[in-house]
């Protein structure tokens, strides 16, 4: 079986600072896979370069078995892969219903059809439906993105992402921001809508990476220090030493 | 909040309300557009409703980038004037040829040429929005505008190429001499153009261009080409763009190189700015006011054009979201029945506003007088009120109105704003919402 990610001896310089060195990472297929690290690990950088923000300076990476290396983050999207964002980033001045929309049209083939009513495609209505009710913000859905509440924002960044149906979803840090309730909700949340996908997670809070995780990788200074299921990585030393900071001796 | 909110009128149940209003609004449109040179019969008025129909047309297709997409154009009459253009050329070669062609498709040929030079421009300086485009946009209609100057035997130099609408195969009798025909042939394609653009901003293109405006970055990560939606769209804001070029060509018999210039790129922005990019009407708002403005005022003064500048500029300042977005904050509050709890206040604010105007006004015009060296022989006629520009009670006047007004204005304006805070805060009691 092919994996969903695959990341061979992939490097980034900018300019003569190299963030990403020698990196390899594989992801499998459905499976659930966070990338922990101190601050300026590189995990962002990470992201950026899976999801083709950025281009590698050398190195390959596949998206189930197929090159996406040097491809453009559309390209690389309609390939059926889908990324959230850190900060949050949803089309502000358009209505909760209008962001889900946008993010569903590509997928169901509408592209950029000039000669269609938007409102009479019965497919796209329908799974815009389904998307609100899943991220719970049906009652909001004639709002302006903009005037949602941080926390709605972040569910809904969550929803833009897996309203194409997505086969590998990427989140940089869903819970950032939130407080506890919120966190747990909208664990719960990602948890149930990425069943049957495989998801990459940032996240800091590690409560969040050791319960959702299958697998968890340790990035630090750009290169992947471990790899393993999160009893692994909670018992390797130079994790402890590394990220954890604590000292083996 | 959710308390609020689930007080709000659901979408679906507000649905055929607004499917209502939404097919009368466009009959009412249709029907001005119709009964307008019939209510006002002379041929001035008729002249100047055919302005506005070609600046309305144009306004709103320069809105497809600027309102639509996000991109600040400074060369949008390049595709007008092109558009003009090759009407003109159209339309001589239809005369010359005999050829079965009535006046009424004349602005096709300019619709096609506008959608011709965009397909061919627009891939390159749509590659990047923002400043980059606006660059890119004045370089090119710098370089049209300038070319048309030089080649001669198309652009005809600074006389431009004249033609004759007459010549052209009558269709229904109508052989477009009398000014009212050619009104009612711009009002034609100006609701078919009007519909045509409205259409376009349902359609999943035109979601993608809202989107594109909002966040170019995310909509790569939805599947999209950013580059692509706002080609798209540059290439249909060509097109209608053409067509008014078209009709200005056939209403004046004449196109020349004041078509493709900056200063018509100027205008159709600040028409565009004036009326409200947000809302879809708001450009023909817009064309309306720049176009009497631009007719009527330089009856009145000779520094007309500073007026129009104080006007966009207490526009962008004041009401960013122009003369559209004015009238749409009221909407709430009329569905809700609480307008009538700021009217007093308006009518106590506008009295003292135009007493400031005024002041204004004859603060300039007296400045005006001065600087062109006719003070002592020159009247001021402020609402048929003379006033002598020499004299210093004039300048009392002026002083005592302007700063008067200014204070009073500011205090009355203060009013207005707690007047509707109050208005909204019981609309919002009644469940209704901006």
């Amino acid at each position: 079986m092919t994996n969903a990610i695959e990341m061979r001896a992939v490097e980034k310089s900018f300019g003569n600072v190299r963030i990403i060195q020698d990196l390899n990472l594989t992801v499998a297929k459905g499976e659930r896979h966070a990338i922990i690290g101190p601050n300026g690990a590189g995990k962002s950088t990470t992201f950026n370069l899976i999801s083709g923000h950025i281009t590698p300076t050398s190195g390959e990476i596949d998206l189930n078995g197929e090159r996406i290396s040097g491809l453009r983050p559309f390209e690389i999207n309609r390939r059926g892969l889908s990324r959230s964002f850190q900060v949050t980033n949803v089309f502000a001045k358009m209505t909760v219903w209008e962001n889900i929309r946008c993010a569903v049209l590509w997928a169901t083939g509408h592209r950029y059809a000039f000669w269609k009513n938007v409102d009479s495609l019965p497919e796209v209505r329908r799974r815009t439906a389904e998307i609100l009710e899943d991220i719970h913000l049906t009652h909001r859905r004639d709002v302006p993105a903009g005037l949602l509440t941080y926390a709605e924002q972040r569910e809904l960044e969550i929803g833009i992402t897996i309203a194409g149906g997505a086969s590998v979803i990427m989140l940089d840090e869903p819970t950032a921001g939130m407080s506890n309730t919120e966190t747990d909700r909208a664990v719960a949340l990602i948890r149930r809508l990425t069943e049957g996908r495989t998801l990459v997670i940032v996240e800091h809070d590690m409560s969040v990476v050791f319960g959702l995780a299958d697998r968890i990788s340790v990035l630090v200074y750009g290169n992947i220090i471990a790899s393993g299921t999160p009893e692994e990585i909670r018992g390797n030393p130079k994790v402890k030493e590394a990220y954890l900071g604590e000292e083996e001796h | 909040m959710t308390e609020l909110t689930s007080r709000a009128p659901t979408p679906s149940d507000a649905a055929p309300a607004r499917n209502i209003g939404f097919y009368a609004t466009w009959a009412a449109f249709i029907l001005v557009v119709v009964l307008l040179p019939l209510i006002f019969r002379s041929g001035g008025s008729h002249t100047t409703f055919s302005l506005i129909g070609i600046a309305a047309i144009f306004a709103l297709s320069y809105n497809i980038l600027l309102g639509q997409t996000g991109l600040l154009s400074f060369g949008h009459a390049v595709y007008y004037g092109l558009g003009g253009f090759l009407a003109v050329h159209g339309m001589n070669a239809i005369a010359a040829h005999g050829l079965p062609v009535p006046l009424p498709f004349v602005p096709l040929i300019g619709g096609f040429a506008g959608l011709v030079f965009a397909v061919v421009i627009g891939w390159v300086s749509t590659q990047r929005a923002g400043t980059v485009f606006a660059m890119i946009s004045l370089g090119i209609g710098e370089l049209v505008a300038s070319s048309s100057l030089i080649l001669r035997s198309f652009f005809g130099g600074e006389a431009g190429i004249t033609t004759n609408r007459t010549d052209l195969p009558a269709l229904f009798g109508w052989n477009f001499g009398p000014q009212i025909q050619v009104y009612y042939l711009i009002g034609f394609w100006l609701i078919i153009s009007a519909i045509a653009m409205y259409a376009l901003t349902r359609t999943p293109l035109g979601r993608m261009c809202n989107a594109v405006r909002d966040n170019p970055e995310r909509v790569q990560f939805i599947g999209y080409d950013p580059h692509v939606v706002r080609y798209l769209s540059f290439c249909f804001a060509g097109f209608f763009a053409g067509i008014a070029g078209a009709l200005a060509a056939i209403n004046f018999e004449i196109a020349n190189a004041a078509y493709l210039g900056a200063v018509q790129s100027g205008i159709v922005l600040f028409a565009t700015f004036i009326g409200g990019v947000s809302y879809f009407f708001g450009p023909i708002l817009g064309a309306v006011v720049v176009t009497m403005l631009q007719l009527e005022l330089s009856d009145v003064t000779t520094v007309w054009q500073l007026y129009f500048g104080i006007i966009f500029i207490g526009i962008v300042m004041y009401a960013p979201g122009g003369i559209a977005s004015l009238l749409m904050m009221h909407r709430p509050l009329i569905r809700a029945g609480t307008l009538p709890m700021i009217l007093p206040a308006y009518l106590v604010a506008i009295v003292p506003t135009i007493l400031f105007a005024c002041g204004v006004i004859l603060t300039i015009e007296i400045l005006a007088a001065y600087s062109q060296g006719n003070a002592a022989s020159s009247t001021i006629r402020l609402f048929r009120i003379p006033f002598e520009a020499a004299n210093p009670m004039t300048w009392l006047a002026a002083a005592v109105l302007t700063i008067g007004g200014f204070l009073v204005a500011r205090m009355t304006w203060r009013g207005v704003t707690a007047a509707w805070d109050r208005a909204m805060m019981a609309a919002r009691e009644r469940g209704y919402h901006a």
